[in-house]
């Protein structure tokens, strides 16, 4: 799938040419265009954030208060005493830093294997992860549940980390990158009689740093925000994840009711780590995107 | 170590050292050289892909075949702890699905999702990337970290959030529209309006990453070609139409399947938005499967659901790889 080959007929010649002040009009428009769609895009997030410290009475004021008048920690306090936002903070946590070292290790591992070893099996291999890739994860729940059951995992961290521990996307991602190293530098360390995990772990490896960033603040990403599966897996609160445990916070008819200011603190917990740590590392983020919608 | 390999087609051809270094020694061309290097690395290989292989195996092949053979039983709440004690029941739960108005409805209410969802979400991320891409480059970056903020942020954060934006009293809209001085509608309440608000949602949650994807492919394209077309007198639209979509096709199937399947599957705008309600206007496939298999212990049926979704997601997988592809071949 080639996106640099120039084949489409180009329009015939003739109409008009292009003008200064055209051009700068447009520019004009295009920047109109952009700020309100980023308004209409920010506003749900700003309308949380300002909410989470209103007062009771502010919330539901007629006609209604933008900025509060009045801030508060009241709906933060009230949170923590119902949700063990700690608890579920650290779930979550924990999660998310196995599941993606783990996604590191060994999507880079097969992603090496499949961009610069020939073995037989290679294109089947490189097949079940293209498959794998399409694959919804709604399909594999009602089976997981029964195995974790019959394997007494319900309930624990292994449950939550094992079945994301080494996904498509990754291996797709690694292989991708991997692909861009040149052969003469792996062969030069093979003649110097160098194993292939020699050559993996302290050639490979540095060489796709950016890759491997990249990778793990998907992966890191996908666990913090995934839910299905956490919910079926879980009846401890204990071992709930921070999504859901403010699902079932919010979903909660007897703990909910009348307390909008209370969920929005909840959601502004929930979601400002990882936009701070999206925006600090949005590089990253663009690089990944490109590469692999791309292939 | 066999030297065998399926690209080569060499079986049993000596010792791969002793064949490099002779190509090597008589200076043979590199692709010859490059399958012949790489042909010694069956164990390697294999060792190297064995823990994904054993995930995958485990936690995506083995529930596959086991969520088929589990549709056509009567697995339920006591078969949990003794699998094998499940009765096959053939078709029957299959059967039943069809039958099931909240299912039909189900399969509806997703239909729908998907087939406003997925357009518009495609055509404000395709508009987004063109603007973005227009010789705007101060800004760009600023505009497209905005855009791609709520893609990052967990879907159940973003719906706590949205069923407050669209909450009839309290609600971010309703505070609009009383500063306007009209009345807005009970959302997420209504019948007719909670789906069409999910799919508002959905959008703007996924427009960013549409965006981006096309980005990526609208920067791929050469500016030689763009100044080609324009000194050959093409307009804004002209050029849109003859040099842009075409040249962002591949990106348009990426995006469309993606985009696509992961509408079939939606599950938590419902759950924790409207819980499918009200009078299962917003129930959808993933939802109601969630219900009879974790609420009601229907795994068998729910199974079947599962099936179903699947072969959904198959068949308009297949189709939009053959639509989108047939035009650039």
């Amino acid at each position: 799938m080639s996106t640099t080959e120039t084949r489409p007929p180009l329009a015939p010649a003739a109409t008009t040419p292009r003008r200064a002040p055209a051009a700068r009009a447009r520019r004009t428009l295009v920047y109109v265009l952009l700020s309100v769609g980023l308004v209409v895009t920010v506003a749900p997030f700003l309308w949380m954030a300002l909410s989470s410290f209103k007062t009771q009475r502010e919330l539901g004021a007629s006609p209604p208060v933008w900025v509060p008048t009045e801030w508060t920690l009241d709906n933060f306090r009230e949170l923590l005493d119902r949700m063990d936002v700690g608890q579920a903070f650290f779930n979550s946590l924990l999660v998310a830093v196995f599941v993606t070292v783990c996604n590191l290790l060994f999507c880079s591992m097969l992603g090496y294997a499949l961009a610069k070893l020939n073995f037989v099996g290679r294109r089947p291999v490189f097949g079940i992860v293209l498959g794998a890739l399409m694959v919804p994860g709604n399909l594999m729940l009602l089976p997981m549940f029964v195995m974790m059951s019959a394997m007494g995992l319900i309930d624990s961290y292994a449950a939550l980390i094992l079945p994301f521990a080494a996904g498509a996307f990754g291996v797709f991602l690694m292989r991708q990158f991997i692909q861009a190293i040149p052969d003469e530098l792996l062969e030069a360390a093979r003649m110097d009689g160098a194993r292939e995990w020699y050559i993996f772990w302290r050639i490979v490896l540095p060489l796709v740093k950016p890759a491997l960033a990249t990778l793990a603040i998907f992966v890191f990403l996908g666990s913090w925000n995934n839910f299905l599966w956490p919910l079926v897996a879980t009846n401890d609160p204990g071992k709930y994840t921070l999504p859901v445990a403010l699902a079932t916070f919010a979903n909660d008819p007897t703990q909910a009711a009348g307390s909008n200011g209370v969920l929005m603190a909840g959601a502004f917990l929930v979601v400002l780590p990882v936009l701070l740590v999206f925006v600090l590392l949005q590089r990253f983020f663009a690089q990944g995107i490109a590469t692999a919608g791309l292939k | 170590m066999s030297t065998t390999t399926a690209q080569a087609g060499t079986s049993g051809a000596g010792q791969g050292e002793a064949m490099a270094t002779k190509i090597r020694g008589g200076g043979a061309g590199p692709v010859r050289h490059r399958r012949d290097r790489l042909s010694r690395h069956n164990l390697a290989g294999w060792l190297f892909s064995t823990p994904f292989l054993v995930l995958f195996l485990t936690f995506m092949a083995f529930p596959i075949v086991a969520t088929l053979l589990m549709s056509f039983t009567d697995f339920g709440l006591r078969d949990v702890t003794d699998p094998l004690s499940a009765q096959f029941v053939g078709l029957d739960n299959y059967t039943k699905l069809f039958q099931d108005e909240k299912f039909v409805k189900a399969l509806f209410n997703t239909a729908y999702f998907v087939v406003l969802g997925v357009p518009l979400t495609i055509g404000t991320g395709l508009a987004a990337a063109v603007l973005l891409n227009s010789g705007i480059d101060r800004m760009r970056t600023f505009f497209r970290v905005g855009f791609y903020a709520p893609v990052v942020t967990a879907i159940v954060a973003v719906a706590v959030i949205w069923r407050f934006v669209l909450d009839p009293s309290e609600g971010l809209i309703a505070s609009l529209g009383h500063q306007l001085g009209f009345r807005t509608p009970d959302f997420l309440g209504s019948e007719a309006l909670a789906m069409p608000s999910l799919i508002v949602m959905a959008v703007w949650r996924n427009m960013g990453s549409a965006m981006v994807l096309f980005l990526a492919g609208l920067q791929a394209i050469p500016t030689e070609v763009r100044e080609a077309a324009r000194i050959d007198g093409a307009g804004i639209f002209q050029e849109f139409r003859r040099i842009t979509v075409p040249l962002l096709r591949p990106t348009m199937l990426y995006v469309a399947v993606m985009t696509t399947i992961g509408f079939l599957n939606v599950f938590e705008e419902p759950f924790v938005m409207t819980d499918g309600g009200p009078s299962d206007s917003t129930l959808t496939i993933s939802l109601d499967m969630y219900r009879e298999g974790f609420d009601f212990f229907h795994m068998g049926y729910a199974s079947a659901m599962a099936y179903v979704l699947f072969v959904v997601v198959l068949a308009i997988t297949t189709l939009q790889l053959r639509l989108l592809k047939d035009k650039t071949s």
